[in-house]
């Protein structure tokens, strides 16, 4: 063994390496201020190992991006963990830069001769911003790609190149694949080495200059090994315990939702996204920004910045001067103070903001959705996971009737989203349309004249509603009983998914309603057609009332023959006058239908991944 | 260096320094390596994703002379993340034995992995990589040929009198036996 390592020590030298990094003298004896760069160097380390780790699993591309990392935070063994490390770890990066710049300047490590070291700390500063900034976009989902958008948009407004710089980072004029190649290329190639370039003359000129020594020194001089070495190392652990706790607080907490690091729904160019904000260290920025009205953001994204990082790089110039120093020091603490004063004014407004609220609201049920969508038999298709949500009623329904029917129907009293319309309910209440309750409503003389099923359309003085008032208000208790099975047979030809298990466990009781419906004591058929029956049918056509493709035809055109024909109220034909386009129309019935996907354990697996 | 001199209790003192320094920097570094290795491992738990019997084409497809033809074998197919209803995952060679007996090969040579051509002229199956060749029943036809196995055999059924059903399989490469890639 000695042979070897004398061997190896002849043609590399190592032990003198060895030595000189162990035994570097530190005036003062080793302290706990003097861990910063360590952790730093630590959790870069830990970004390039957990990084390349994610590489191997990633898909750069704006069909495989969101789907790829879902991939990883899902389904791949301990992929939360190790996203989860990689997103808190970049978090925490940019607090210990600030701690490490705070140190150099208060310590005064800044000054002569280390002017050019601490030049090259605040280039790796910028350098690491740039690899949050670009990395919040490549998981590609909502929040990175609108918030993306935001960053990219300001680069335009610099003057003359900066439409220019702005198409070439985007890739073009549009966002898509070559915006998340060239993002990557920048996040996983061109960046990381220059941090590593940069880093290694860091270090080198750190090892030259030596520690500045904070005086007055408490302790004689002491080594680097193995005193410092013991504190770095437990300031590196607690950083990876602190990024642990990070990742598992919703666990620990007992609170559900998932563990580490959050993944939105899918980017959607198409889909208005209210909850848009940049990562927590880039708030302050944002906030910066309203202060500027239209025309001047320049200076507040691009002039008042640079002035300051202009300032920061002169400070070792300026701290030859005790007053300087002071200046120095001064300046450095009000600028984090205004930093954390903008972060505050941001967060304040978003928590008292209703909209923001319900825009975070939609954003994660949307997010929600997607993964058990994603989850689903029919998983993620080749067109990306951004269409299982353009296709999914659940998603799409409330928002195309609260768009297109709720300023006369109601659903559950409200406009399918939540929210109250503005205008007054003219139409129908349509939740649980066709379905048993809903129609025994319908054929309730106390309710059929209600603003719930006719009472503001100009049929509640039409032959139905006379029907009900009349012949049904005086049924005897045998032809109320009656009346039950014809609309459990009416209902049946709806197949809804809700009254499925009833409906096979009562196949006598809808046969018999069938009998009954086309029966002449119960009249349905003197207006209405039902299969066979009815020759002379005035009112809509009750063969198929409420199916998937009655309700689509019914929505295209109410005003067909086959449903209200000329006496059709104010209803629009939204497929004929090309309103709406048939897979909406059809997105609009599934859903009023109640037709939507649905996991066995309601997604719970998308809910949260277990720890290992 | 210069411990020898030391106290002995502040060379235990060292001692500990130096361990825990050591065993602690390696957990913190521990802890994200762990994390990527077992993403790197997942692929080891993954199974190939079996299609099982698979209708191939119709026998009066086949000539009747038993020289064979290629088809493309389409199934569900599941890549990582991404779910295709029907996409080709691979090919056979179909060839009629008899009125109502087919024989089925995968086209992937069993040496290692290549496309195996048929040459019509030679009325043999010919790899254009390493040039084993296998004759018409898929056995090794050449001894000087590379492969070490014939061309892998699939199980073959036919339903309703003409529709080819083949269970489609890979099969390891480079090894005398026929084991399926699971
Ligand atoms: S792969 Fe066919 S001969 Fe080598």
């Amino acid at each position: 063994m000695r042979v070897f390592l004398d061997w190896l020590d002849q043609r590399t030298g190592y032990r003198g390496i060895v030595r000189s990094s162990l035994y570097e003298n530190i005036p003062g004896g080793a302290r706990w201020r003097y861990v910063w760069g360590s952790t730093l160097t630590f959790t870069l380390s830990v970004q390039f190992i957990t990084g390349l780790f994610l590489w191997m699993s990633y898909s750069p591309s704006s069909q495989t991006a969101w789907e790829s990392v879902f991939y990883i935070q899902y389904q791949m063994w301990g992929g939360w963990l190790l996203r989860g490390i990689h997103h808190y770890t970049a978090s925490l990066m940019t607090v210990l830069l600030v701690l490490h710049l705070m140190q150099v300047v208060i310590d005064g490590a800044y000054k002569a001769p280390r002017e050019i070291n601490f030049w090259f700390g605040l280039g790796l500063l910028q350098l690491v911003l740039g690899l949050s900034l670009t990395g919040y976009l490549l998981p590609w989902d909502q929040k990175g790609f609108w918030a993306t958008r935001v960053a990219t948009n300001i680069a335009a407004i610099v003057p003359v190149v900066g439409p220019a710089i702005q198409k070439l980072v985007v890739g073009g004029a549009d966002y898509g694949h070559h915006t998340l190649t060239r993002f990557f290329a920048l996040h996983a190639g061109a960046l990381p080495a220059a941090v590593i370039a940069l880093l290694v003359w860091h270090i080198i000129l750190f090892r030259r200059h030596g520690i500045t020594a904070k005086v007055p020194k408490r302790k004689p001089d002491g080594y680097f090994w193995p005193d410092q070495v013991l504190m770095d190392s437990v300031a590196c652990l607690a950083v990876m315990a602190t990024v642990l706790f990070l990742i598992l607080r919703p666990w620990i907490f007992g609170a559900g939702g998932d563990l580490g690091a959050e993944l939105g729904a899918p980017a959607d160019p198409s889909e208005t996204y209210s909850a848009a904000r940049p990562e927590w260290y880039f708030l302050f920025l944002f906030e910066f920004l309203k202060y500027f009205p239209g025309g001047t953001e320049i200076w507040g994204a691009i002039v008042i910045p640079s002035l300051i990082m202009g300032i920061i790089f002169l400070m070792p110039l300026l701290g030859r001067w005790r007053l300087g120093h002071r200046f120095n020091v001064g300046l450095l603490f009000s600028l984090l103070a205004g930093v954390g004063l903008l972060t505050y004014l941001a967060t304040a407004q978003d928590k008292r903001d209703p909209a923001y609220q319900a825009a975070v609201a939609e954003a994660e049920q949307n997010a929600h959705r997607v993964k058990a969508l994603a989850q689903s038999p029919s998983g993620i298709p080749i067109s990306g996971a951004v269409t299982l949500l353009r296709n999914d009623p659940l998603t799409q329904g409330p928002k195309l009737f609260a768009k297109n029917c709720a300023s006369c129907h109601r659903y559950d009293g409200h406009d399918g989203t939540g929210g109250q319309p503005k205008d007054e309910q003219v139409a129908s209440d349509l939740h649980g349309f066709a379905s048993r309750p809903w129609l025994s409503g319908l054929l309730d003389p106390q309710r059929i004249s209600s603003k719930h099923y006719f009472g503001g359309t100009k049929f509640k003085d039409g032959k139905m509603v006379k029907f009900v008032n009349k012949d049904v208000a005086k049924y005897s208790a045998e032809q109320k009983e009656q009346l039950k099975k014809v609309i459990a047979a009416l209902s049946f030809d709806a197949q809804l998914r809700s009254q499925h298990e009833l409906e096979l466990r009562q196949p006598e009781i809808i046969k018999e309603g069938k009998r009954l419906l086309v029966s002449e004591e119960m009249r349905c058929t003197e207006c209405h057609r039902f299969h066979k029956d009815g020759d002379d049918p005035t009112g809509p056509d009750l063969t198929g009332y409420g199916s998937r493709e009655w309700l689509i035809e019914f929505i295209s055109n109410s005003a067909h023959e086959r449903f209200y024909g000329e006496r059709n109220d104010r209803m629009p034909a939204f497929g004929t006058k090309q309103m709406l386009d048939r897979p909406a129309i059809s997105l609009l019935a599934d859903w009023l239908r109640g037709d939507w996907y649905e996991s066995k354990e309601k997604a719970e697996l998308a809910k949260s991944p277990k720890p290992l | 260096m210069h411990e020898n001199t030391l106290p002995e209790n502040s060379v235990r003192r060292g001692f500990l320094k130096k361990a825990s320094a050591v065993v602690l920097g390696a957990l913190a570094g521990l802890i994200p390596g762990l994390a990527g290795l077992f993403v790197f491992l997942d692929p080891l738990r993954r199974k190939s994703h079996e299609s099982g019997s698979v209708l191939v084409a119709s026998l009066n497809s086949l000539p009747e002379d038993g020289m064979p033809r290629k088809f493309s074998v389409i199934a569900s197919h599941t890549d990582a993340w991404t779910r295709m209803p029907e996409v080709p995952i691979g090919a056979v060679y179909l060839r009629r034995t008899g009125e109502k007996a087919v024989q089925a090969f995968n086209v992937v040579c069993p040496h290692a992995g290549c496309f195996v051509d048929f040459k019509t002229d030679q009325k043999s199956y010919h790899c254009p990589c390493h040039h084993s060749a296998f004759a018409l029943d898929g056995l090794i036809k050449d001894s000087k040929s590379p492969s070490p196995r014939g061309l892998d055999e699939l199980k073959v059924e036919i339903r309703n009198n003409s529709e080819i059903w083949v269970e489609f399989r890979n099969f390891q490469a480079g090894n005398a036996a026929k084991i399926p890639i699971s």
